[in-house]
């Protein structure tokens, strides 16, 4: 799968987000570095259509795409209290799959194979509000997962999650087959990604592997 | 807490379809003012205990239904009690506690979801300019957002106290409000991207 944004600005009012961002992205595991209000969290709701462009478009596979990024393309929230809707997690997990009027068993079999693949079985009859912080970022991927996208986006997923809640996610993460595009302040977290994007007022202004990419934010942030 | 109302079980009251159980909700309500009297109100307390006892409720979800509204029930029953006499106080506080009770029999046998379906049934014949899924998922969010918004609510009142503020109602609010919004804003987003229309 690839994904390129061609001549992509997004204005808000007068003021100007993400600038002539061109970029095509066929790696499995992206990561997206920047200082805070540098529009790297704009850039990564394009993906899924939450976000449109004022001006440029966007590809999916060659194919201009709009209206059906959301089919293709999920996305987790930084907190997953603002993504979670239904009071009891498989209610909730169902929720996204019943948009799409699937069968009663279509969504079964989705919300158990989820589940089953992130070990989180036990978890299917709670009630949303009395998981710990860790459990409602995974249930919130979970959410995701069902809806089986070919692309997950994250914007900043670990910052509300202890260490060891960030390392057991960071290791999802990793393993989930589909290409995913993670927005992070934890350079650490995106050492062992394939591509670095680094957005500094509205523009990519390094791109590359994490090594290069990474160091030189780094240097800049001594400046 | 409201949306923890919901107990788990397999009872033939989890079973019955939540449209029939709200319409039941509503017919034994409207009966319950309308055909006034000890002998009603008593059959209705009944009705409630055996469904109850049907659906598996224990003494603490009766007490966990009735304590928040305990200070009101109070309220009405003095008052009551000075503006008619102390029996007629009694079957109005009883009545009161009995259409809770009703209505807990319904929450803690329907999920929320059963609920939308059951709200989505009861508008299939509205017209079509009615938001059906809409009015739906705004039911579901209601209960949803409860304990998200008292616990904001709590994080706001810490971090005022903390700073003297804790008694001053502009300083609670208008943080409660504004982080209200936003997440109200960010929860539509979230909405969006996972394929509501």
């Amino acid at each position: 799968m690839n994904i390129e944004f061609a001549d992509v600005t997004v204005k808000k009012g007068d003021v100007i987000v993400l600038e002539d961002i061109s970029i095509r992205l066929s790696e499995r595991r992206v990561g997206v570095i920047g200082r805070n209000g540098s529009g790297k969290s704009t850039f990564a709701r394009l993906f899924n259509g939450i976000e449109t462009p004022t001006s440029g478009k966007l590809l999916l596979d060659g194919v201009p795409e709009r209206k059906n990024l959301r089919r293709h393309v999920g996305f987790v929230f930084q907190n997953p209290d603002n993504q979670i809707v239904y009071p009891i997690v498989e209610e909730d997990l169902a929720f996204g799959l019943r948009n799409l009027k699937l069968s009663k068993t279509e969504i079964e079999e989705r919300i158990v194979d989820a589940m089953r693949q992130l070990g989180l079985e036990h978890l299917r009859n709670r009630f949303t509000h009395q998981l710990s912080g860790g459990e409602k970022q995974m249930i919130a991927l979970v959410g995701v997962l069902v809806m089986r996208p070919r692309m997950i986006v994250f914007d900043e997923p670990t910052t509300l999650l202890d260490l060891w809640n960030k390392q057991t996610f960071m290791a999802m993460i990793t393993d989930l087959p589909q290409h995913v595009v993670v927005v992070s302040h934890d350079l650490e977290l995106l050492r062992g990604f394939d591509r670095i994007l680094h957005i500094e007022a509205g523009r990519i202004v390094a791109d590359g592997d994490p090594a290069s990419v990474i160091d030189g934010y780094i240097a800049s942030s001594r400046c | 807490m409201l949306t923890d109302l919901y107990v788990f079980g397999d009872s033939p009251l989890h079973r019955i379809r939540p449209g029939v159980k709200i319409l039941a909700l509503v017919l034994v309500c409207t009966l319950l003012f309308i055909l006034e009297g000890w002998p009603m109100v008593s059959l209705g307390g009944a009705l409630v205990a055996l469904c109850f006892a049907l659906s598996g409720l224990r003494l603490r979800h009766v007490v966990a239904a009735l304590r928040p509204a305990l200070w009101i029930l109070l309220v009405i029953f003095l008052v009551q009690t000075y503006l008619t006499d102390i029996l007629f106080a009694s079957f109005v506080v009883f009545r009161f506690a009995v259409l809770i009770l009703a209505a807990t029999v319904v929450t803690a046998t329907t999920r929320t979801s059963e609920m939308v379906d059951g709200i989505l049934a009861g508008l299939r014949f509205a017209p079509s300019w009615v938001p059906k899924n809409q009015i739906a998922l705004g039911v579901s969010l209601c209960l949803r957002f409860i304990p998200l918004v008292l616990s904001v609510f709590q994080d706001v009142r810490q971090a005022q106290r903390a700073r003297g503020l804790d008694r001053n109602m502009i300083a609670l609010l208008v943080p409660l409000v504004v982080r209200t919004l936003k997440t109200a804003d960010e929860v539509a987003q979230a909405i969006h991207a996972r394929s509501f229309d």
